[in-house]
């Protein structure tokens, strides 16, 4: 185990340069190894082997885009409860009514969300 | 010699932060320009790793590059963006440069100035804790914390309003 | 600033990339593996046979696979996006590589004095990494599907990122309890915190129930018992995770043809699939080193005492990636409208209202002794889970209920129609 705190990162470094490595090198092995007769017909976009029509862009729901608004927001919050949970032991109570009044008043944001009806799908 | 090490893998981070921060804002394409984004937030969460702040590089990664930049991407991929050919860039190319430059040396006066000459001693074994984190957020800035969940209550208010259809239309 | 100095020049860069090396050789087998598991246990449940040419049992029939797909032609489509296109694969495969490099799969070992662990790198902030990696995984969905220039891979992508955004919350959530019992982000501590029975539960004792706590010394002392519906929600959010069946709307292939990877053949469509079964393969451990006690098992022999632990650990995967298949085989694909509700409307309050319940029974007033406590806390999770049980038993009138869905009309003509129905 290397030692200490710029060793164990050292080690992620080394684990993720490999595994790029490993990626990139079967791809550019595959370059080599495998046919490429590009034609026409093979290269048209995959439509259920009719013709396509109009360009690669479909309108999707704007509702997305709220979830992953939503998300942002939530995601910030995971963020403040990891060191919370890490010193509830310490500060106990203290701790525990601040995380009450920040759980609140995103919940209070949830039921907002679920009152409007942004929630839902349909 | 030591911190030889240190010195390269600092200036390895900077240079990819450098070239994919210059890239953001010139390549032609936008997602591109989200994807050098992206390069940037990492590298920046390097230097955090490189600065014993562990938990505020992940925290980095996870926010930054996992939601907010999604965020982004969200944005261009259910609008019709200018994606390639279409010359989206307008011509004031030189008065973003100077205020980009202006930025940088506000921010960096700041910095320089709030920190005077602290240095970060880089003999330690151990990141700054997480515990260290929850103990100053917890017992020190108490009030902007709770301001924080004030603030994301106020976002999702702002998105849930943006996103809501326009019922006014129906009752007339 | 020695650390690294001494890093690069003593034993442990060999260790290191020992470790890396078996790491990745490990989970390369373990795909291969679990490819070949999965068809056969599914077509085991479905009264088939399975792969049976290639090696005993079609064990390697995975290979055959991966070198078809390795010679195939990649067709790269006309309009799409060269650049993002070659890069979307490797950014689904990569991190799900990388989540595996906080996870212990065994104890310790020392070879010629030096002390090596069975983990990859063993970070302070160990589950936080865990979950930068997943989120990274988003983007091979993402550019995957707006890359491939077009229309059944974009509302894929969509779609799945959606899915994927949405659990991700509540996975992150379904952690914190368990970083709350352990004041600890390392999955080393995690573990540790795990080891030996529960034991000492004097909640029956001098009474005839004293058999009961007796019964305590014997039970391994894992998160589960106290945290199942942490687990519960890791589980769901998990299995979503992944995009597998009863999540596998991104491939739903009635709808979207294949989804995101609709474009993708050959070699860069096996990255996909090499990208999701490893996944699979990490959050089956990373669910035994939260919840089940990671490596730690009943009997450890002092013949090669090193390698129990893995093949606990081994064991305990496993099963958990049989239940991954067992889930697909049994379970139909959720609608997407009920997916949203369940993350949500369910998963997400529910996250947060159980690291509430977590907090309050960990919270440590003063002048109460640590038995009473103990004891209290057991009773309030029995009491719990009997609660639960009898809820399940009965069953929640909203589950059977035959939801149609509207039809698309409208938000005004349906106003309409209420108005003019009610007046």
């Amino acid at each position: 185990m290397p030692e200490g705190y710029f060793g164990s990162y050292v080690t992620i470094g080394v684990f993720a340069v490999v595994g790029l490595v490993l990626v990139f090198g079967t791809l550019a092995l595959t370059r080599l190894l495998r046919p490429n007769v590009p034609t026409r017909a093979k290269t048209l976009t995959y439509e259920s082997g009719i013709d396509p029509i109009g360009t690669g862009w479909a309108q999707a729901n704007v509702r997305y885009y709220v979830f992953a608004l939503l998300f942002v927001i939530f995601d910030v919050e995971a963020v403040f409860l990891f060191p919370w949970a890490t010193v509830f032991e310490d500060l106990g109570t203290q701790a525990f009514v601040e995380m009450v009044i920040f759980i609140g008043v995103l919940a209070l944001a949830l039921l907002y969300a679920i009152k409007k009806r942004v929630l839902e799908w349909l | 010699m030591a911190d030889t090490y240190l010195q390269v893998i600092f200036w390895a981070f900077f240079a990819l932060m450098a070239i994919a921060g210059i890239r953001v804002v010139t390549t032609r394409n936008v997602i591109h320009a989200a994807l050098y984004l992206v390069a940037t937030l990492l590298g920046a969460a390097s230097m955090y790793v490189l600065l014993y702040a562990e938990f505020v590089a992940w925290v980095q990664v996870l926010v930054y590059v996992g939601a907010v930049v999604v965020l982004m991407l969200f944005g261009l991929m259910l609008t019709r963006a200018p994606i390639g050919s279409a010359n989206f860039d307008n011509n004031q190319r030189l008065v973003g440069a100077v205020c980009a430059g202006l930025l940088f040396a506000v921010t960096s006066f700041i910095m320089v100035g709030a920190f005077e000459g602290q240095e970060i001693d880089f003999t330690g074994t151990e990141g700054t804790k997480v515990q260290s984190i929850g103990e100053a957020i917890f017992s020190i800035y108490v009030l902007p914390f709770e301001i924080v969940s004030v603030l994301l209550l106020a976002a999702l208010v702002g998105a849930v309003v943006i996103s809501r259809r326009d019922e006014g239309r129906v009752d007339s | 600033m020695g650390a690294i100095a001494d890093f690069l020049g003593g034993p442990d860069v060999v260790i290191a990339i020992v470790k890396v090396v078996v790491a990745f050789a490990a989970l390369l087998v373990a795909t291969l593996l679990t490819i070949w598991f999965e068809r056969k246990v599914i077509a085991d449940m479905q009264a088939r046979i399975g792969p049976n040419r290639w090696g005993p049992f079609g064990v390697l029939q995975t290979v055959a696979d991966g070198i078809k797909l390795f010679f195939k032609e990649d067709v790269r489509p006309r309009y799409a996006d060269r650049w993002t296109y070659g890069l979307a694969p490797v950014m689904a495969a990569v991190p799900s590589f990388l989540a595996f490099a906080v996870i212990p799969f065994g104890d310790h070992v020392t070879v010629g004095g030096e002390r090596v662990d069975f983990i990859v790198s063993d970070l302070n902030i160990g589950v936080l990494f865990f979950l930068a990696a997943g989120s990274i995984g988003v983007y091979g969905v993402v550019l995957a599907g707006w890359a491939s220039g077009s229309k059944y891979p974009l509302l894929g992508g969509i779609r799945s990122s959606a899915q994927l955004i949405s659990y991700e919350i509540a996975l992150g959530l379904s952690l914190v309890p368990i970083v709350l019992v352990t004041n600890s982000l390392s999955t080393v501590d995690i573990v540790a915190a795990q080891a030996g029975s529960v034991g000492n539960v004097d909640l029956f004792d001098g009474t005839f129930l004293q058999g009961v706590s007796e019964l305590f010394e014997v039970i391994p002392n894992w998160y589960i018992w106290s945290q199942w519906p942490a687990f519960l929600l890791f589980m769901i959010a998990g299995i979503a995770e992944t995009n597998r069946a009863p999540f596998d709307l991104p491939e739903a292939e009635t709808e979207l043809i294949a989804g995101f990877h609709t474009e993708y053949s050959g070699i860069r469509f096996a990255l996909f699939f090499l990208g999701e079964y490893i996944h699979v393969v990490v959050i089956s451990a990373m669910a035994v080193t939260l919840f089940f006690g990671g490596w730690n098992g009943p009997i450890v022999d002092e013949f090669l005492p090193w390698i129990w632990p893995v093949g606990w650990f081994l064991v305990k995967t496993i099963a958990f990636v049989y239940l991954f298949i067992w889930l697909r085989a049994t379970l139909p694909r959720l609608r997407y409208d009920r997916l949203m509700w369940l993350g949500w409307k369910r998963l997400i309050p529910a996250s947060l209202l159980w690291i509430m319940v977590t907090a309050v029974v960990n919270v440590n007033p003063e002048g109460v002794d640590e038995q009473t406590l103990r004891s209290i806390r057991l009773a309030v999770f029995g009491a719990l889970f009997l609660l639960v049980l009898f809820v399940v038993a009965k069953g929640d009138p909203r589950l059977k209920q035959v939801v149609t869905p509207e039809r698309p009309r409208s938000r005004r003509a349906q106003k309409q129609g209420v108005k003019s129905g009610s007046s």
